[in-house]
């Protein structure tokens, strides 16, 4: 490798045949810059898809109750049955290291709700502060519900956008008024927005307790939210939230009397779920590309090698006039490697730069929603330019080495 | 210098074999230039190249300098090619896209002289044929006979006990054949040991003895007195 004398051979050689030379290196650079372009692409589609997906907050479990489906300890199917506050305490103790946010959900379906001479039906929910970002709302003024409230059990409310639209004209600011919520005053503290749409923002929240005081709801509750802590990696998060809605399943249905087989009776909402078909299309996709990058570089392997051969048989004679003075058949060899080698490292490499250039320059001006920031991870980038290099030298060691086996003599012949 | 002695060649051609040397006894001293004549396909080329080492008897014995030349590995052939034999071939065999200097300069590559040693000795070579002012110049850009003398120059540059000619002439026309030879027997002058292959009467006059070879056995085998070339001109 550091024998001066076999790299100036070796520069004189490829100085004196640019155009073969160019075609090698023209083969291998753009199979590695179509290899960087590609893995930097399916990089930017998974930002793009993960950047979507997180717009909500995407590790929430919904619970809520139907009739149950099958009999259990002498009780019918088709029994009715409610969840209940100590449902959600005995939740929220037995399983505080893994919850993010939490909130029961006392629900009055089209109550009515009015201010001086406007009125309208709209969705009260009975929740808990964590509930705001569980929806992922967002205060446009005020403040939404706290503990606080939860323990006085307050009547105050936080209304969405569209009733303050529909109930306040004229811009009057509602924070500190008083709406009816079915005739029943409540004072306004907070008004939200709703990521979730424009539907999300026809309702108004209460402190559950107090709505299950004023509504006449006992100690029920309709339905359960949850978010869970960010875990380090996907696997892990899925694998806990599919842990979390097992333990809390088994908790309730041995709770509320039913059957272990009873599939019905507990509805589970997991958004992980759906993540995970999310992820696994991401990693479809890039499995496509990565698959396509293989394919490139093996295209690029054929066509060194076949440049290899081509070289070779071209180089015939000259090899036959080398031993006929005397070169031995492992210069021979190491004469061909070696420009191949450096030919191949030297356009790999270009080619290389050339797609992380690229991906450097357009790569932030793409930005649509499923393509974002496309990046390479230069490792990988520089493993696959040395995969190609040690591939093609050992697609040329054959025909080199079986040149340097030809007799001289046959190989002066040939023409 | 070069001692044979019942050397036997046969060509395997699929299921035929063809006989072409059939026991050739022959021997050269140091000095000597020697034409081996013959018609078209008697094996002349045959025996040269197992002289030169580029092809291998079948059986028989060849002493090179008295080093037996039998069953070498590559590697020691080489080694011999390169320090003992300087081959001259009929369509010259040079490099092309090496310019006249590197070509001559290759077997001295090949013997792992530095570049600068390299170049100084091909040049000098390269002037002793008369062509130290084409020195940058690519094969295709000389003529028949130019090349020819680059050739020899590239022969005699490593230095070799004996140069190895294969129809020299027969690509060139008779000036030119006469002016290659005229330095080929200037090279015998100073104690050369040469071989030259040719079927042309007057070419082998040039040389000092005459091998005639027939059928595959040498059927003569005399001294001549020389014709210098630059009679002719
Ligand atoms: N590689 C080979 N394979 C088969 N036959 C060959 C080969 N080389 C030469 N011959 C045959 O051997 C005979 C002698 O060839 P050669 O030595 O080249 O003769 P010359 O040089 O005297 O014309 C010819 O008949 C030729 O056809
Ligand atoms: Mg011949």
């Amino acid at each position: 490798m550091f024998n001066i004398e076999r790299w100036q051979e070796i520069f004189d050689t490829i100085r004196k045949n640019k155009l073969r030379t160019f075609l090698t290196g023209l083969s291998v650079a753009s199979g590695i810059f179509i290899l960087v372009i590609l893995l930097g692409v399916g990089q930017g589609m998974q930002n793009g898809i993960s950047q979507e997906f997180e717009g909500d907050a995407s590790n929430s479990i919904w619970v809520w109750t139907r009739p149950t489906s099958v009999e259990y300890k002498g009780l019918n199917p088709g029994r009715f049955f409610s969840m209940t506050n100590e449902d959600f305490d005995f939740i929220h103790k037995t399983n505080e290291e893994v919850i993010e946010y939490e909130s029961s959900r006392v629900r009055i379906w089209g109550a009515v709700i009015s201010y001086k001479k406007e009125s309208g039906n709209y969705r009260i929910e009975g929740i808990h502060p964590g509930f705001q970002f569980i929806e992922n709302q967002s205060m446009v003024s005020g403040r939404f519900i706290n503990q606080q409230d939860i323990n006085e059990k307050n009547k105050i409310v936080a209304i969405g956008n569209k009733v303050k639209e529909a109930l306040f004209k004229n811009d009057e600011d509602p924070l500190g008024k008083y709406i009816r919520l079915n005739d029943i005053p409540f004072k306004v503290v907070g008004v939200y927005t709703d990521k979730g749409g424009e539907r999300e923002e026809e309702q108004v929240s209460v402190p559950s307790t107090t709505a299950q005081q004023v509504f006449n709801r006992g100690q029920t509750i309709s339905n359960l939210s949850y978010t869970l802590k960010p875990e380090k990696d996907f696997e892990t998060a899925v694998a806990k939230s599919e842990e979390f809605v097992a333990t809390i399943t088994s908790y309730l249905k041995n709770k509320h009397i039913i059957a272990p087989t009873d599939e019905r009776a507990i509805g589970i909402g997991n958004s992980l779920e759906q993540a995970k078909r999310f992820y696994n299309l991401i990693f479809m996709i890039k499995a496509f590309f990565w698959w396509v990058g293989v394919c490139t570089i093996i295209a690029g392997v054929v066509g060194v090698s076949n440049i290899m051969l081509i070289i070779v048989k071209e180089r015939t004679k000259e090899i036959g006039i080398r031993k006929a003075i005397g070169a031995l058949p492992s210069s021979i060899i190491g004469m061909i490697l070696h420009e191949a080698i450096f030919v191949t490292a030297i356009a790999g490499f270009t080619g290389l730069i050339f797609g992380l250039i690229l991906l450097e320059v357009v790569g932030p001006m793409i930005e649509t929603d499923f393509i974002s920031s496309p990046s390479v991870n230069f490792n990988v980038a520089i493993t696959t330019v040395f995969i190609l290099i040690i591939a093609g030298a050992i697609a040329g060691f054959f025909p080199a080495w079986r040149a340097a086996k030809i007799k001289p003599i046959v190989a002066l012949r040939d023409e | 210098m070069i001692e044979i002695k019942d050397l036997h060649k046969s060509y395997q051609m699929g299921s035929n074999s063809l006989h072409v040397l059939k026991g050739i006894n022959f021997s050269v001293k140091e000095g000597e230039l020697v034409a081996i004549m013959g018609s078209s396909g008697s094996g002349k080329s045959t025996l040269l190249n197992i002289l030169g080492m580029l092809d291998e008897a079948d059986s028989g014995s060849y002493f090179l300098d008295n080093l037996p030349i039998k069953n070498l590995n590559e590697k020691i052939a080489a080694r011999y090619r390169n320090k003992f034999l300087g081959f001259i071939f009929q369509s010259f065999n040079l490099i092309n896209y090496k310019n006249a200097l590197d070509n001559v300069a290759m077997p001295l590559y090949y013997q792992g002289i530095k570049r600068k040693e390299r170049t100084d000795k091909a040049l000098h070579y390269l002037e002793k044929v008369g062509l130290a002012d084409w020195a940058t110049h690519l094969p295709n850009e000389l003529s028949g006979g130019q090349k020819q003398r680059v050739a020899i120059a590239r022969a005699l540059a490593s230095e070799p006990k004996v140069l190895l000619a294969d129809e020299p002439t027969g690509a060139l026309d008779t000036k030119t054949s006469y002016e290659v030879l005229e330095l080929i027997q200037g090279i015998n002058d100073e104690g050369k040991t040469i071989l030259i292959v040719t079927h042309e009467e007057d070419i082998a006059h040039m040389t000092k003895r005459i091998v005639n070879l027939k059928d595959g056995i040498i059927i003569n085998d005399g001294t001549v007195k020389q014709v210098r070339a630059n009679s002719y001109v």
